[in-house]
């Protein structure tokens, strides 16, 4: 609000100014470009002091670094072969930097230690996977192509951990199981049907899923080669976790947010004591408790995925920020709301799911955002507990002889990756605050 | 506050179908309602009869909207029994949700949702609770926007519309349930006075289809011209009600007599 003032003040000041001059002649002055310089950059003295001290502080940085990256040396197999070609090129001392370690070690930076004959299937994975998250982000494409959102997760799973297709066509049997036994139910009581389509496919998992792929992949064998999770890093196991995460931990944050502020008093308690003791902690703590803790607690000989212990941590932790930012939501709506709801008749679920999140969610999208850039980057700290995602990579690069002592290229290669994907979800937002605004105005 | 008495002379009502049937729609027995340690609503009975058009009137705080608030449970209430349409109203979350969709309520401030366009407003309703088909819904919706005189603003969204077309389309989306009571908090007070009456006129056909209705309103002019009882409430009590003619020429009680000095007066 205070921004919209100040502008407006700015403005109105400026436009002051305008009428005085125009009395005093020059009228090129007035227009295009000289009259942006003059209003934006010198103004009064004090513009014009600190728009010459920026533009040298531009200078400078610009002079220093554009030099150092244009120099730059793409093809060489070890930093000091790097210093040769740069001594022979440009002559010692001078600054070139050495894009040759992203060049050489690039499938390790994007892939970590995956089979190199099997690059095609991360990419495919992923490929699938954003396209089809497509008609989820842009509503003007057809509906029916959200069938392929439904069924990314488990080709992108597929393709990128291998083994049996009758794991992942057993596990969303599991999810149809339990959508079949909510419709069935629906008709005879709500909260029973609820609970049958948590209940349900729980069971299926814990109890029939594994014959049950046994069995099916014994008749009709359907198995590619299978990559553990170990040997996945890099920027593909950070987008693993951060995509994750994010989809998992939107449904889950909305949940709790709607269990903070329920009637129920046990529920209510539960998610407060959830929320609080999540976000109370910080998440390399989580993170520590995943990788160390938590095979205290298993029965002795299960082996739990460290990937997966990691994931669903870092769901855990993010969806605790996003039921405050959906509380905000929730909070921000006029009472009348809720009650135009339940005045014609609409069940709890209902006036949610029609009426409140739909105006809440779009309330809280820049925080919801937000929340997800700061949970995308934060994967990066699962390199403290020993998972090669691209700061680990680019450790273990540095120790190697052959590229030790290089940083900087490493450090703004994975700085620019992670921009890229940060900077494209924040234009996301944008884009759909926009239009929503459009639309419901 | 808009206590006014819009004395424009009516267009002659139809009163054919304006007929009080001898079947009981709403009936409330011993009434009490506490917020905290306040008492807000005390003792009250009241019998509504099938076709009756009654309004309510009273003090501000006086409990007036609590009151048909508890009616469709938007209110919860601690002591007493309130049985609509042959259902009581209990703590049972069916019985609460069959009540509201039997029960059509318009607010001071409409309510509509700002997202969902004139005619999704009016058909969320009838498809998500009473299962109706989308096709049929869409044509019950544009059968009331037309009989509210908008249904040229179907594709807009409430937020495009003036607050008299506002209020319009609210009652037009409660009547989409097809209710048999219409209850009405103050469904005036938030508009400019031209707007006033485009939403009286609205409520004055509603009457003559023979709708059963409460009205929360200080339009007292809409009082004598469609209502059979006026109810006053003072300190969460009825303390009078009587046929409009009689209950605005001869007021028995004191308070009444002031009330009705003060919002006549000026
Ligand atoms: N949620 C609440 N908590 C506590 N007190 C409340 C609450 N809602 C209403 N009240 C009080 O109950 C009394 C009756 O309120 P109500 O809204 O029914 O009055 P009203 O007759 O509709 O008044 P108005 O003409 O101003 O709308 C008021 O004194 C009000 O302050
Ligand atoms: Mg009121």
């Amino acid at each position: 609000m205070s921004d919209t003032h100040a502008q407006t003040a700015a403005f109105q000041a400026s436009f002051v100014r305008e009428e005085m001059v125009a009395a005093s002649p020059p009228p090129a002055r007035d227009r295009g470009v000289v009259k942006w310089l003059r209003e934006n950059l010198f103004s009064s003295w004090l513009n014009v002091i600190l728009t010459v001290l920026g533009l040298l502080a531009i200078w400078w940085i610009a002079s220093h670094v554009f030099p150092w990256m244009l120099r730059g040396i793409w093809v060489a197999d070890s930093l000091s072969e790097c210093r040769e070609i740069r001594n022979e090129r440009y002559g010692e001392g001078v600054g070139a930097a050495c894009w040759a370690v992203l060049t050489e070690r690039w499938n390790q930076l994007m892939f970590g230690f995956y089979p190199q004959d099997l690059y095609w299937r991360p990419v495919a994975g992923v490929a699938f996977f954003v396209a089809a998250l497509m008609p989820i982000l842009f509503s003007r494409l057809p509906r029916w192509t959200l069938w392929f959102s439904a069924a990314a997760p488990f080709v992108a799973f597929w393709l990128i951990w291998g083994g049996t297709i009758w794991a992942p066509v057993v596990v969303a049997g599991g999810f149809a199981l339990g959508a079949l036994a909510y419709v069935a139910l629906s008709n005879v009581n709500q909260i029973a049907a609820t609970l049958a389509a948590i209940v349900v496919p729980v069971l299926f998992w814990l109890f029939a899923a594994g014959p049950l792929i046994g069995a099916l992949q014994s008749a009709i064998p359907l198995a590619i080669e299978f990559v553990p999770s170990d040997d996945i890093g890099g920027f593909l196991l950070a987008v693993i976790i951060g995509f994750s995460a994010i989809i998992l931990s939107l449904p889950l944050g909305i949940l709790l947010a709607l269990g903070r502020r329920s009637d129920l008093f046990i529920i209510s308690k539960v998610s407060v004591a959830f929320i609080e003791t999540i976000r109370g902690v910080p998440l390399i703590v989580w993170l520590f408790t995943a990788s160390l803790l938590l095979n205290y607690f298993m029965p002795p000989g299960t082996n739990f995925d460290l990937m997966l212990r990691v994931i669903i941590m870092v769901t855990l932790f993010a969806s605790a920020y996003i039921a405050e930012v959906v509380r905000g939501g929730l909070a921000a709506l006029p009472k009348g709301q809720y009650e135009g709801a339940d005045s014609l008749g609409l069940d709890y679920w209902q006036s949610m799911r029609l009426v409140i999140l739909p105006q809440a969610l779009k309330i809280s999208i820049p925080g919801i955002v937000n929340t997800f850039i700061g949970l995308f980057k934060d994967t990066t700290l699962v390199v403290f507990i020993g998972l090669l995602d691209p700061i680990g990579l680019s450790n273990a690069i540095r120790a190697t002889t052959a590229w030790n002592g290089i940083y900087w290229e490493l450090f703004i290669f994975i700085g620019l990756l992670f921009f890229v994907c940060c900077f494209a979800m924040s234009r996301y937002s944008m884009y759909l605050e926009r239009k929503l605004a459009r639309e419901h105005r | 506050m808009a206590m006014t008495d819009t004395a424009a002379p009516a267009a002659e009502i139809d009163r054919s179908n304006m007929r009080v049937s001898d079947e009981v729609a709403i009936s409330i027995e011993n009434l009490n309602k506490w917020y905290g340690e306040f008492h807000v609503l005390r003792d009250i009975d009241l019998k509504v009869m099938r076709g009756e058009r009654i309004v309510v009137c009273g003090p501000s705080g006086s409990g007036k909207s609590t009151l048909i608030r508890c009616i469709n449970a938007l209110e919860e209430h601690q002591q007493g029994r309130i049985e609509v349409d042959g259902t009581v109203l209990s703590s049972d979350l069916k019985n609460i949700d069959k009540i509201r969709s039997e029960v059509g309520m318009c607010f001071q401030h409409f309510n509509l949702f700002p997202h969902l366009t004139i005619l999704e407003n009016c058909t969320l309703a009838p498809i998500w609770v009473r299962k109706t088909p989308r096709r049929e819904a869409e044509e019950t919706a544009m059968h009331f926007l037309e009989k509210v005189k908008i249904p040229e603003q179907a594709d807009k969204y409430p937020g495009q519309l003036s607050g008299g077309q506002q209020q319009r389309v609210a009652i037009a989306r409660s009547l989409c349930m097809r209710p048999r009571i219409m209850l009405f908090d103050e469904p005036t007070s938030a508009l400019d006075p031209e707007m006033i009456k485009e939403v009286l006129d609205t409520m004055i056909e509603l009457a003559q289809d023979g709708m059963t209705m409460i009205c929360v309103t200080h339009e007292m002019g809409f009082a004598r011209q469609v209502a059979n009882r006026v109810i006053f409430m003072d300190q969460g009590q009825i303390v009078e009600q009587n046929e409009p003619e009689a209950f605005f020429t001869d007021p028995q009680n004191d308070r009444t007599k002031l009330f009705l000095s003060q919002i006549l007066g000026h």
